[in-house]
């Protein structure tokens, strides 16, 4: 057994193996996360479909029937769903990250773990309301009779820039949250005014081109682009610079994330 | 030496109190506020480098000042004190739930902390599912818990139950399972804070069977404790903290003697200083004669008060503030409670700070030292606040009829004086 030194300001050199040691506690925190979410609920894990089902049917017809935006040539439900799945997501993690910290506030005070655990398995368990909604993706695809091209292959890659962008939003607010829990007022705007300026409701495309650039320093932009090319093989949104832009982007969200947990987390008991 | 599991040296741990804020966490406008506040001061009058009055408010407080001490393997030691003396923030250092603002400690072994049972613990999930998250927060994979499931259901007794909801449980089904998870790690080194001050007696009796089980297998325990007979009966040296100082180290008898000689009564509590996160909270507690003075020592028969602060954080309903006189047997005198001559009480209660006062039964107590246990909660039921030895005084027994030839304490739990009728017949 190696010596374990506890001393200020030490950065552990064990945190790393730490977190391989509690590797189960992401597990078990996700999995408490989803048992009590649907306790005492009559339809269940059906809330994790209904709900974005019905912002996709909003939005086909505002912006698809009523607004008569371009559809790329796919059928319009389709063209929303692929973009409302990594959306979705990250405004789910984001939202479930922020509080996650104060909502255990009880198990910092009380045991030592890699707070880095917590966080993450928020970030997870919405990416399990993914998987389930992607279910709908598949639904929506027969029933229009939709078949993806061989594009879909790099679809692995960029669920994980997706869950980068949501672990990089999730560790910074869910840190900046303990001390101040002003950010708990910002999440539910940033959702809200995210969804609206992300291109969930309508391709891309109709952003001016030279606006492309600009437009994609919301990395989620990137992230969208990239589901509806991998998904539908529509060109027309696609936009190579603006998406290695968002790449970069997310690579930054996610390492500041990180160095800025592990500079905050040594704290988190004293002043939670 | 290789056997020395556990070296702290120089340990120390600042805290920083705030006197004005009322919540525990920094709100960003205040930040802003004070910062524009202090950059406005060096605007008007850039030469002054005194410290801006916003910061004056913040308070430094050392909870540990220069600890250092060696445990070898296998020892059980006793930490004790009084509370606010350090003993938990030591042994939260120690399992790494906070770190150190100076020295340090190292550490050769696996170390698991029973700080409080039951944490970790979900009311919607069954007791079955509890018991693999509780394990697993407490460092536990998922075989072992497997492994050891069968063994952890017996212990706490709740077969019955596994598939309730532990929010159904009643506090000891509910206790007895976090007991029974937290006792079946096999960590090197076990650090238990004050958990065997729950349960009935038969499980207490246990837990510390339990705990035997413990030191037997070679493990290193330390044990903080109010209880002087656990910590006579588990420990063989035992270490006194008061003010975040180390005041001794040695054998159990003689620490414990040190500490409970009479040179450790104390009348007051100091304000604890609010607590957000707590439903109930006990601020301050102290020991008041009819002048208001504070007072740690009562003549038989005399008028003395005890004056308790306490915080209600969310509106309550049910819920009692109760008081327990213990002697230094540990055995508990009489136990006391704010509704038991206030049915009013019992409504719901709202949040604020509430101020408390009940008189010290001293007609009935016999002489001796008595310390007073808190807890603020539902009657048989959750406790929100529990502690211990808050206050100690001593009561001495001079009364008129006591003449010089009563050289002894008189015998009995308690001292009354009965109206004795005498007559020539």
């Amino acid at each position: 057994m190696k010596e374990l030194v506890i001393e200020a300001g030490r950065t552990e050199r064990q945190y790393w193996k730490d977190l391989w040691n509690y590797r189960e506690l992401f597990y078990f925190l996700a999995w408490r996360d989803i048992l009590v979410r649907y306790k005492q609920t009559v339809i269940g894990i059906l809330w994790a479909l209904i709900r974005p089902l019905l912002i996709m049917v909003v939005f086909t017809v505002v912006f698809g029937k009523l607004a008569k935006l371009p559809s790329e040539g796919v059928p319009y439900p389709i063209l929303v769903f692929a973009a409302m799945l990594p959306w979705q997501f990250f405004a789910n993690a984001f939202s479930e990250s922020s509080n996650s910290l104060i909502g255990n506030a009880n198990l910092i005070s009380k045991v030592y773990f890699p707070r880095l655990v917590i966080p993450t398995s928020s970030v997870i368990v919405s990416f399990v309301d993914f998987l389930i909604s992607g279910i709908i993706l598949i639904g929506l695809m027969l029933w229009y009779n939709f078949w993806p091209s061989w594009r879909l292959i790099a679809l692995p890659a960029l669920i994980a820039v997706a869950f980068a962008a949501a672990m990089g939003a999730g560790l910074w607010i869910s840190a900046l949250n303990v001390k101040y829990r002003d950010f708990r007022y910002i999440v539910p705007f940033v959702v809200q005014f995210g969804l609206y300026i992300s291109p969930v409701g309508f391709s891309s495309s109709v952003v001016p081109e030279q606006y492309r650039l600009l437009y994609s320093i919301n990395p989620m932009v990137g992230v969208i682009d990239g589901f509806r090319w991998a998904i539908l093989g529509s060109d027309a949104s696609f936009y190579l610079p603006g998406f290695l832009l968002s790449i970069g982007l997310v690579a930054l969200l996610l390492t500041g994330g990180l160095w800025f947990f592990r500079k905050t987390e040594r704290t988190f008991a004293d002043i939670i | 030496m290789s056997d020395t599991i556990i070296r702290v040296e120089n340990l120390g741990k600042k805290y920083l109190i705030k006197h004005q804020q009322q919540d525990s966490y920094t709100a960003l406008r205040d930040v802003i506020t004070d910062k524009v506040k202090s950059l406005g001061k060096k605007i008007i009058s850039p030469w002054n480098h005194k410290q801006s009055s916003t910061y004056s408010t913040t308070e430094e407080f050392w909870a540990l000042k220069d600890i250092s001490f060696k445990v070898k393997q296998g020892e059980v030691i006793g930490i004790i004190g009084r509370n606010g003396a350090g003993k938990s923030t030591l042994l939260k250092i120690i399992s790494r739930i906070t770190e150190p603002t100076k020295g340090r400690i190292r550490i050769n072994g696996k170390v698991a902390s029973l700080l409080e049972v039951g944490t970790g613990f979900h009311p919607e999930l069954t007791g079955r599912e509890n018991i693999f998250l509780n394990g697993a927060i407490l460092g536990m994979g998922k075989a072992e818990i497997k492994r050891k499931f069968d063994e952890i259901v017996a212990f706490a007794e709740i077969e019955k139950f596994l598939d309730t909801p532990v929010k159904r449980f009643s506090s000891g089904m509910y206790v007895r399972l976090a007991f029974a998870v937290a006792a079946h790690l096999e960590p090197e080194i076990l650090l238990v804070d004050e958990v065997l001050a729950v349960g009935d007696a038969a499980f207490q009796k246990r837990c510390m069977g339990k705990m035997g089980e413990v030191v037997q297998k070679g493990r290193t325990i330390l044990f903080v404790s109010h209880k002087m007979d656990a910590i006579r009966r588990l420990c063989q040296s035992v270490i006194l903290l008061h003010d975040g100082e180390l005041i001794r180290k040695g054998p159990t008898e003689t620490v414990v003697n040190h500490y409970l000689s009479g040179t450790n009564l104390y009348a007051e509590l100091k304000d604890r200083g609010p607590a957000p996160g707590k439903a109930m909270h006990l601020r301050s507690a102290k020991l008041i004669d009819e002048k208001l003075n504070i007072k740690d020592n009562f003549a038989k028969n005399e008028t003395g008060y005890v004056e308790v602060l306490y915080d209600i954080n969310t509106s309550l309903e049910n819920v009692h503030i109760v008081c327990h006189f213990v002697d230094n047997e540990d055995r508990i005198i009489i136990s006391t409670g704010d509704c038991d001559v206030s049915r009013r009480l019992h409504q719901k209660r709202e949040s604020g700070t509430y101020k408390t006062k009940f008189k010290i039964p001293t007609d009935i107590l016999n002489e001796g030292e008595y310390s007073l246990i808190f807890a603020l909660g539902v009657p048989y039921g959750r406790i929100y606040d529990r502690l211990t030895d808050v206050v100690r005084f001593s009561l001495s027994d001079s009364r008129e009829g006591n003449g010089p030839e009563y050289i002894q304490r008189r015998p009995g739990f308690v001292l009354q004086d009965l109206p004795w009728e005498t007559e020539t017949t």
